[in-house]
Parts: C-alpha cells; structure tokens; sequence
C-alpha cells in the first residue's frame, strides 16, 4: 500500500536477492531511514531477472523517475539513504539505470510483467498493473468457449517443456463429462539450474491466481491445485498471501465478482520428486501416492485427479494467460514464430556474465541470446556448449548458436525447449563430466517403475564413471549409445525417455572429448581428477610443507627448505597439495 | 557411516504429535504426504518407530506409509545435526565446482552427503539449485549463504564455524 506523493524504495527480496543479503539491506535502509526522519516508503519486491547484481534496491520519484542501484551492501545502502534520499544525490558509482536498460529494456516481458516492478504482497499494486481486469473481462463479456478460443488464437503452448498448445488442452477438458474438473498448476521446479517458476510466483503471485481462475471459467472447474515443491517456501508463502487477499476481494471463493462463478484453491507442498514434474506423477502425489507415472493414455484431460477430468499447465503458461486475455490474442501472437507463439522466459546459468532470468521472444537466436541479453562469458573464456531442457535436454555446440528459439528447431538440434534452463558452458567444462552430472541426477530420481529408465540410466552412468576414471575400454562406447537408444525407446514416462538426451547429444557434438578420455585418458578440460597428473614445479617450491601435511597418502616427500616430489604411485590426485600450495607450484595437468 | 543412531535406540512413540497432525487432517489416508510433512516439520524427522502407529490410526499398512516416506527426498527418519549445511549441487554450482566443495567438506568434517558427523555438530545435504546460480557455488550453513566458494574458503569457514561452537559450548 503506498502513496505516489511519496519517494519509493524497493529491495529485490526474491530468494535470490536474499541469498545475496537482500534482508541485510533492507534492515539497514529501514533504521538509516528512520535515523534520517525523512518520508518515503520502503517496500519489497521480486526478482528484476538480473541476480548476478543483487541485492538491487530501485528509488522511484513521485514523478516516476527511476533510479536502480546493484550490489548493495549494508554500507551501500547506507550510502544511498544519506547521499541520494537525504542530501538529493544519486549515488552515481553505484547506479545502474543503463546497463538496465540494457539487459531488460531488451527484453519483451509478459510473463515476468510485474516481477521485479510491484510489490508481490500487494494486491492493489497488482491490480493497478491492469490485474484482475481480465477475469472481469472473461466473465462479463466472454462465454468460456470464448476464453478458449482466444488462448487457441494466441497460439501459446505449454512452457513446461513439452510445448502442449494450451488452448487444446483447455478444450479437452471441457468436452470430457464429468461431473467435477480440476485446475492443477504445476510447479514443482525440479530441474537444476532452472527457476523461472520461482521467480513468478515469489514476484507475481497473483498472475497464478488470476491465470488458474481463467482457466476454471474456461473448461468449468471450480476447484484447483497449486502443486509447489516445498524447497520453494517464500514462493509458497507469497501465493498463501495473495489467495487470501484475493478471496478478501471477492475475487476468489464463491460467486466470484457476483456472478455464479466460484473457485476454490489450495496449495500442495511436493515433498523433493524430480519425477513429479511429470504430470501423472503429479496426480498421483497429489493424490497421496508416491509419484509415479503411468501409461498415456488417459491423459488426464479424461481421466486426472481422482479420476476426472483436469486441466494441468505450467506456472508461466498460467502467468501467460491474464495478458493474452486482457490484451488480445493478436498481440501475443505478434512474437515469436509460425508455430512457437509469444515469449518464452529463460534462467540463464553457468558461466555467464549476466546470470538471471530473462523473457525473449520466441525465434531470437541462441547467440543473441548468451552474448546479448547474457553479456557473453565469464572472465572471456571460450564458449564450448550450451545445456537446454536441463537433464531432459541436451547440448547445443557453437556451430549451432545461431539456431533460432522455438519448439521445432530446438530439437532437431537434439535439445529441447524444455522449461527453460539455459546453462552455458566454456572451455574449463567437461562434457563427459556434464553429461555423467545428468545422468546421475536421472539415474537418482528414476523412481524405479520400468526397467528400461532403472536399470538403463544405471548401465550408462557405471559406463560414465569408468570413462571420467579412465577406466573404459573404446567398445564401451558403442554399448553406451545403444543402451541410451533403447532406454529413450522404452522408458515410460518424460523423465526416462529424455534421459540420456544429455549422453547422447554430447555424444554428436563432443565425441572427441569422450575419445580423449578413452583412448589417451586425458581430460582435455583437465576437470576429470582421476586423469590429472599432480607435480611440484621445483622453481616455485619453497619447501613450506603445506602440502606434505595435507597429502592424505604421504605421497608427497621432502624436508622443509627442500623441493617436494609427488610420488606418482601413491597419489590419489584428492587435489588438496594443489588447494593447500600458496606459491602456486603444484601443477595439474 | 557415522550417523548419529542414539535418538533411534530409545525416543519412545510421539503419540501426542501423531494424533495432533491426524486431527488437522480427520485422519485421511490421501493426506498422508502433508501428514508427513507436519511431522517432520514438529519433530524435524520422521521417527521410523511412529510409522506402525501412523499406519493404525489411518487404516494403512505401515509398509506403505515407509514406502512413500523413502521414495521422497524431503522426509528423513533420523534427526538432524545441529547445524545443517546445504550445499547446492544443481547445474550452475556444478559447472562452476561444487564438486571441489563437497569433497572439501568431505575431508574436513568426514561425512558425505547425507550424513551427521558423530558428535551430532553437522548435517551436510546436498541439495538442488537453491537459486543463487550468480553466485555459485554456493552453500548455506542454517541458512546462511555462503558465495562463491573455493575449496580453501570452504575449509576456512567450516574451521571458523566450528571454533565458533566451540567457544559457545565453553560458555554454556
């Protein structure tokens, strides 16, 4: 709740902006603020997308104007109360109006409208960004048919991954009898590297809200499920406070806005299932099941939770939504390609320049995309790949980088859209060693129901390991791709047939670095540590016995003031003589 | 593996709290993984032994309560450490080393993933992208972010950490 006559102060309090200290600054503004008696109100906010400045605190102007500052520290915050708020002076050396304006002024946000710009615990900041005007729309002046055949005109398909067009499913659920239908959000962010549904709900909670009411009205449901992971509780506890704000304003519960139209929702913490993702999965935790999948069909369009029809979308496909409405369908379908609608959100990762989250629309090139909008590479090093669709996805080598964002030529790279896990990778990365990472993660989260996913990940991850340990032999290979195919072939659900994707799009683009590992057991990346080889370059030891002491095999020799010698039969290459070493002469190669 | 096992020896059936999360949720069996979760967030475990009783109470075999307490990595049947740390193994943390943490760690305190260090001090997890990937690789130690890591910080703060306790237990 605040005052335009008044100054505004927001402090990017997403668990981004926390975990660089968000709260620490926030707690120095509010005391400098109240030391300096002066007027203006402070406030939280979601996460602007650029996470590699937090925490960012934005002074806004009664008049409007913007001021961003980033890395603020509690001593920066301090500086920017007395400096800018108190004597009237910007604090220049920490502003970053323009690199603002770079990153995200290029950007086209629909699903990320509000995050970063209004305060996620207020309603009315939501609803003076044109919030809840849509539902209004949709119930006084559209038939549910209405609804959907505007989302179908708009062209949007589902963000979650599989690129599903939205409207379709909508319809589908609506054509199936039955006497109850359900609303069930998926958020149950499980891919590593990946938080753009985070960073909607815990910026723009009542988006969801807004999108899963659409979507009731839509197909005719009057119940949903919000399906969370519980390693997300500040995402949890923002949309707590916007459905019952909500419900306060009539716009959720009972005869919403007046009419007969009633939804209720409720929340379902998941309980760290990566294969809950999928969405019979889903159904069945929220059923109190374990989570696993099932054949398809059903799809649960006909038979979902509890057996009836329900309605299953992603948290940016209903953040989507409101706007499409509100706007029109054309507007949306300006963006983007013939088949891939609209924008899509990104997480960008790894070895970044600008890491955080981004909306581009659909159809920009891979390249614009990390040296644009991602500012290239961290410290300059060489690009070497590009991880899409995380475990399910696969990797995208320079020579592809001016592929285009969509559906459709995503894959024929071998990758995959995917939820929107963008993680780059520069020379220092092994690809072997990436895909072993995948790998082990699908392998960890099979839930053990098919055979092929089970015991197939299992197979190619021992094959892994004995390549990263050098310890393979050239045929295994071979048997590493095959297996791949068939777990791809037999595995039942999303998880097991995406799985090796990681495996075997290396396996195209960085054969020789599998080669390498083999055949000459070497590590290009020099990341596999069983493949390196520790010796103590004589000129720079100083003979300080830091790492005799720390070498946890006595395999390093030598007396103070003298050279120490790496014995090579009793390494076991831990790496602690090169961590302990403050002369930098233990060399790894 | 030098979990702590005392708690599970002796600790005698919570009834009070089982029955007080079964009223929230009339005893339906549906509800069994926010039962679960209401323990756990009373008790900061599941006791394995209060499962046979949980079962009774809701009319489910006891077999399938500890299936679904296993099969989801949120629910654990030991108790935790005193202090917890997280370290995040998602993929930007990866990319960036986390590996080179955790077995710093590791070596330090001489538990892995998953474990308690004997005295009942520590509990390392690993755990999925936590959301700093701009500050990676990154850990938390009850809930304190530490960014940035290199093996030689690590072992640093888990020292400082640990002197830190120490101090407080002479105090104590």
């Amino acid at each position: 709740m605040h005052d335009h006559d008044k100054t505004l102060v927001k402090v990017g309090l997403s668990t981004c902006g926390i975990a660089a200290g968000g709260y620490k600054t926030y707690d120095v503004l509010e005391k400098e603020l109240e030391k300096a008696d002066i007027d203006v109100s402070l406030e939280k906010t979601g996460c602007v997308g650029m996470c590699y400045r937090e925490p960012i605190v934005d002074v806004i102007t009664p008049d409007g104007k913007l001021f961003s500052y980033g890395d603020v520290t509690e001593e920066n915050a301090a500086r920017i109360v007395n400096e800018h708020l108190v004597q009237g002076q910007p604090v220049a050396d920490l502003l970053m109006n323009e690199e603002r304006e770079g990153v995200v002024g290029t950007q086209n946000r629909i699903s990320l409208r509000n995050c970063g710009i209004i305060n996620p615990e207020s309603l009315e900041e939501y609803r003076e960004r044109d919030g809840y005007k849509a539902l209004e729309k949709a119930l006084k002046e559209m038939t549910p048919e209405d609804v959907i055949e505007e989302v179908l005109k708009s062209g949007l398909r589902g963000r979650g991954g599989a690129g599903f067009p939205t409207g379709l499913k909508w319809r589908f659920t609506r054509q199936n009898p039955g006497d109850k239908k359900y609303i069930v959000c998926n958020a149950d962010e499980g891919d590593p590297g990946a938080f753009m549904d985070r960073s909607i709900i815990e910026g723009d909670p009542h988006a969801i809200v807004e999108g899963m009411l659409l979507a009731a009205y839509a197909v005719g449901s009057n119940e949903g499920h919000v399906y969370v992971r519980a390693e997300y509780p500040l995402a949890i506890t923002r949309l707590e406070i916007a459905m019952k704000d909500a419900k306060e304003a009539g716009l959720l519960g009972d005869n919403i806005l007046g009419t007969d139209f009633s939804f209720h929702m409720k929340i379902k913490k998941g309980a760290g299932a990566f294969v809950c993702g999928e969405e019979t999965a889903l159904i069945a935790s929220l059923e109190g099941e374990r989570g696993m999948p099932r054949l398809k069909p059903p799809f649960p369009a006909e038979k979902g939770l509890w057996q009836k029809p329900t309605c299953i979308n992603n948290v940016e496909t209903f953040a989507n939504v409101p706007w499409i409405i509100y706007n029109g369908a054309e507007k949306f379908a300006a963006f983007g390609t013939e088949k891939s609608k609209g924008t899509k959100v990104f997480a960008l990762a790894g070895k970044m320049k600008r890491g955080g989250l981004i909306e581009v629309p659909m159809g920009i090139s891979l390249r614009d995309v990390i040296f644009g909008v991602g500012g290239g590479i961290r410290d300059d090093k060489k690009f070497k790949g590009v991880q899409l669709g995380g475990p399910s996805g696969g990797c995208v080598p320079e020579s592809l980088l001016d592929t285009s964002v969509d559906y459709e030529s995503l894959v024929k790279t071998g990758a995959i859209m995917g939820s929107g896990g963008m993680i780059v990778m520069d020379e220092t990365t092994c690809m072997v060693d990436m895909a072993r990472f995948f790998l082990n993660f699908v392998q960890n989260e099979s839930c053990g129901k098919c055979v092929h996913c089970r015991l197939g990940t299992k197979r190619m991850l021992e094959i892994l390991n004995r390549i990263t340990e050098g310890k393979s032999q050239p045929e295994e290979l071979e048997l590493l791709e095959e297996i791949a195919l068939n777990v791809k072939e037999g595995a039942l659900c999303g998880l097991g047939q995406t799985g090796p994707n990681p495996v075997l799009s290396t396996l195209l683009y960085f054969r020789d670095e599998y080669e390498a590992h083999i055949m000459d057991k070497r590590c290009p990346a020099k990341v596999c540590r069983e493949l390196l080889t520790y010796t103590i370059d004589p000129e720079l030891c100083t003979g300080c016995t830091r790492c005799v002491k720390r070498c946890p095999t006595e395999a390093i020799t030598g007396e103070k003031k003298e050279v120490h010698v790496i014995e090579q039969e009793k390494c076991i290459k831990c790496g602690n003589c090169f961590d302990a070493c403050n002369f930098d002469s233990v060399i790894v190669e | 593996m030098a979990a702590t096992e005392k708690s599970l020896e002796s600790e005698a059936i919570p009834y009070e709290t089982i029955d007080r999360v079964l009223d929230t949720y009339k005893g339906d069996p549906s509800a069994i993984i926010p039962i679960l979760q209401d323990i756990q967030e009373a008790l900061d475990y599941v006791p394995k032994e209060g499962i046979g009783y949980l079962g009774d109470q809701l009319g489910v075999s006891p077999a399938k309560i500890y299936g679904i307490a296993t099969f989801y990595a949120q629910f654990r049947l030991q108790p935790k450490g005193k202090h917890t740390i997280m370290l995040c193994v998602g993929t930007a943390c990866h990319v960036n080393g986390a590996k080179l943490v955790g077995n710093t760690i590791t070596d330090e305190l001489g538990i892995k993933g998953g474990e308690t260090t004997g005295d009942g001090l520590f509990t390392y997890e690993e755990v999925a992208c936590i959301g700093c990937c701009s500050l990676s690789p990154v850990m938390l130690i009850d809930g304190e972010t530490y960014a940035m890591l290199t093996p030689k910080s690590t072992r640093k703060i888990l020292k400082d950490f640990r002197g830190k306790t120490d101090e407080q237990n002479e105090n104590e």
